[in-house]
């Protein structure tokens, strides 16, 4: 089985961002950038589909900037086999990241792809389904248990209400939610080994695809701040403001 | 052109967000209509019905929609699309897994989780684990919209008697089948609609110190809600997620016990009216965010909480 891992370099979850003065959008300048954390658990599961030989091939595939290679060396560190960068230096909205991964799969025929449920950036959460509708795949959406049995796929999704259990067909997207697995740290060797790995670059021209900006951001704004509140000594006095004052309780 | 609601239920009863929904909708066009996709889900159109925010109600009753199959109800709704300007789901888990195939299939963008309607074709919504709002213009001819329930009141269901039309089904898509689900049964109010919510974090231990917690939620006629680092511990199920890829919860009143305050659960409660936090460290980011603090153990507090909670109401 051959899986392919979309993974996007976005700014790390450590990260407060900030809005720019001017309202233009938000401010990225020397902030330390991470692969998208949903991207590592759908690497980290590749890398053990792969370790249980469920898996024989595990194709790395990044859209962004010349910067992103270092997003797919991380992914090559934890395990995946080769990279594939779509360089462009312009914003892709989620629904054309979709149509360049379709041509991606086109060329490279993967049984499975496994993808973040959302990018912790612009907290889409889109793409996997939308890539998913293109192609007439199954889509397994926010998984936090996959079990693989030959051609079929069972998949745990994170509900509202719980958990649901669906079965379907590979080829299939499945996108990861928190409790799919632990990701694990890349080991030195492996970040050396890494850097040999192969990288594919091309540019979404090279697919055909023309970069649509289908949204088009107005202004960035920074939301209203809560007023500091104060610190309270007893549980008795808690309580009598709730009740007595703010009438919540 | 009309904008088109996705209803969220249950097939037994409608869910609390189509509602909020309908607001939002309504918001951006006078004339709102609303589809129920299900299997004998007619109790859910009947409640709907008293809705006078809404001026038709459509609904198919089959099999393949029972369980909200995205790869079956996408098509479906598709096929309805042309009709409108506009379709809207909440940002639940259901709306969130089916709307962006339904974009997809019409070759236009998805405006995700927006928190207010500027016009028709301007919204506000949340990036960056809500450290920023982003004011976005969409230039598709249609717009697929899902909505934070949070920031819109609830349509009332009182008095309307809104006209029911059955619609033509379509065919099983047999892409995914539907196993089993493990639901969370609770007599506590749903952490999305909960006008008072306690949660803890990974200062409660374990599973079973949460038994404090629900002592005072039972007394407060609160939801229960956890941090991930709580869900992921094991103490509770993952739908007591609040935060940023969790649940997003607005009440009166939210108490955060032993959680530190990282942006990602702020993302999900920040919006709360009245944040109280109890930490044993006084420099707990959750502190800059809660309207009263209490420092100390968690340990103490509660079961003090508990017993002044006792007063207030004899
Ligand atoms: C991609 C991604 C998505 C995420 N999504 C979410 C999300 O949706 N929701 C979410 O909550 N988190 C999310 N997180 C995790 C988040 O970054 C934090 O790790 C998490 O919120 C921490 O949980 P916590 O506050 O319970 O634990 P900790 O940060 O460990 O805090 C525990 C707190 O308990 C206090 N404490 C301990 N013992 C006691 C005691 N006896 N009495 C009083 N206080 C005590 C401590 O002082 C401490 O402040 C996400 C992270 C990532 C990377
Ligand atoms: N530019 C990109 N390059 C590679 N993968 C991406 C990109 N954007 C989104 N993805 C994938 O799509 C997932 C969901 O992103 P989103 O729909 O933007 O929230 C991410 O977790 C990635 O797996």
């Amino acid at each position: 089985m051959k899986i392919l891992v979309p993974v996007k370099r976005v700014v790390d979850y450590n990260v407060k961002i900030k809005v720019k003065s001017d309202n233009s959008n938000v401010d990225l300048e020397n902030v330390k950038m991470s692969m998208n954390p949903f991207d590592e658990i759908a690497v980290e599961e590749a890398v053990r589909l792969k370790e249980k030989k469920l898996c024989n091939e595990i194709i790395a595939i990044t859209i962004g900037s010349a910067k992103s290679e270092e997003t797919l060396r991380t992914a090559l560190a934890i395990g995946a086999d080769k990279g594939i960068l779509v360089e462009t230096e312009e914003e892709v909205q989620p629904l054309e990241v979709a149509k360049i991964l379709r041509e991606i799969i086109k060329k490279n025929n993967p049984d499975l792809v496994l993808m973040g449920k959302q990018a912790i950036d612009d907290d889409s959460n889109q793409t996997g389904q939308m890539l998913s509708a293109l192609l007439e795949w199954p889509q397994g959406t926010f998984a936090s248990k996959l079990e693989i049995n030959g051609k079929k796929l069972n998949v745990t999704r994170e509900i509202d209400g719980g958990l649901e259990t669906l079965e379907m067909a590979i080829p299939a997207i499945i996108t990861t939610d928190l409790r799919l697995n632990e990701p694990r740290y890349a080991s030195l060797p492996n970040i050396m080994k890494a850097k040999q790995k192969p990288i594919e670059k091309i540019t979404p021209k090279d697919l055909n695809i023309e970069i649509k900006q289908r949204l088009k951001t107005l202004e960035v704004k920074e939301p209203p701040k809560k007023q500091a509140g104060i610190k309270i000594d007893s549980v008795q006095e808690l309580v009598k403001k709730l009740h007595d004052e703010e009438k919540v309780i | 052109m009309s904008v088109l609601v996705l209803i969220e239920h249950d097939n037994q009863s409608l869910k609390l967000s189509s509602l909020n929904t309908i607001t939002a909708a309504k918001k951006i066009d006078k004339s709102v209509h609303a589809i129920i996709l299900g299997e004998n889900c007619s109790k859910v159109a009947e409640e709907l019905s008293k809705c006078q925010d809404i001026e038709e109600i459509f609904i198919s009753e089959n099999n393949i929609y029972k369980n909200h199959i995205a790869e079956n109800i996408a098509p479906t709704i598709v096929e309805l699309a042309n009709k409108y300007s506009h379709i809207l789901a909440p940002s639940s888990t259901f709306g969130k897994n089916i709307m962006p195939r339904i974009a997809a299939l019409l070759d236009v963008a998805q405006i995700s989780d927006i928190i207010s309607v500027e016009n028709n074709d301007t919204f506000i919504r949340p990036i960056y684990a809500g450290n920023a709002n982003l004011k976005v213009q969409s230039k598709d001819s249609k717009k697929i919209i899902t909505v934070r329930t949070t920031n819109f009141e609830a349509s009332k269901l009182d008095g309307g008697n809104t006209k029911i039309t059955k619609i033509e089904n379509k065919k099983d898509a047999g892409l995914s089948k539907f196993l089993k689900n493990e639901l969370n049964k609770s007599d506590r109010p749903e952490l999305t609609s909960a006008g008072i919510i306690i949660s803890g974090g990974r200062g409660m231990e374990s599973g079973k110190n949460f038994n404090l917690l629900e002592e005072v939620a039972d007394k407060l006629k609160a939801a229960v809600g956890a941090s991930r680092a709580a869900v992921d511990a094991g103490f509770v199920p993952n739908d007591y997620q609040v935060g940023q890829t969790g649940k997003v919860v607005a009440p009166e009143l939210y108490i955060a016990v032993g959680i530190s305050g990282a942006i990602q659960h702020l993302a999900g409660m920040k919006d709360s009216k009245i944040i109280v936090a109890i930490n044993k460290d006084e420099e707990a980011p959750i502190f800059q965010v809660a309207d009263y603090g209490i420092v100390g153990d968690l340990f103490k507090i509660l079961p003090e909480l508990s017993k002044e909670l006792d007063k207030i109401k004899s």
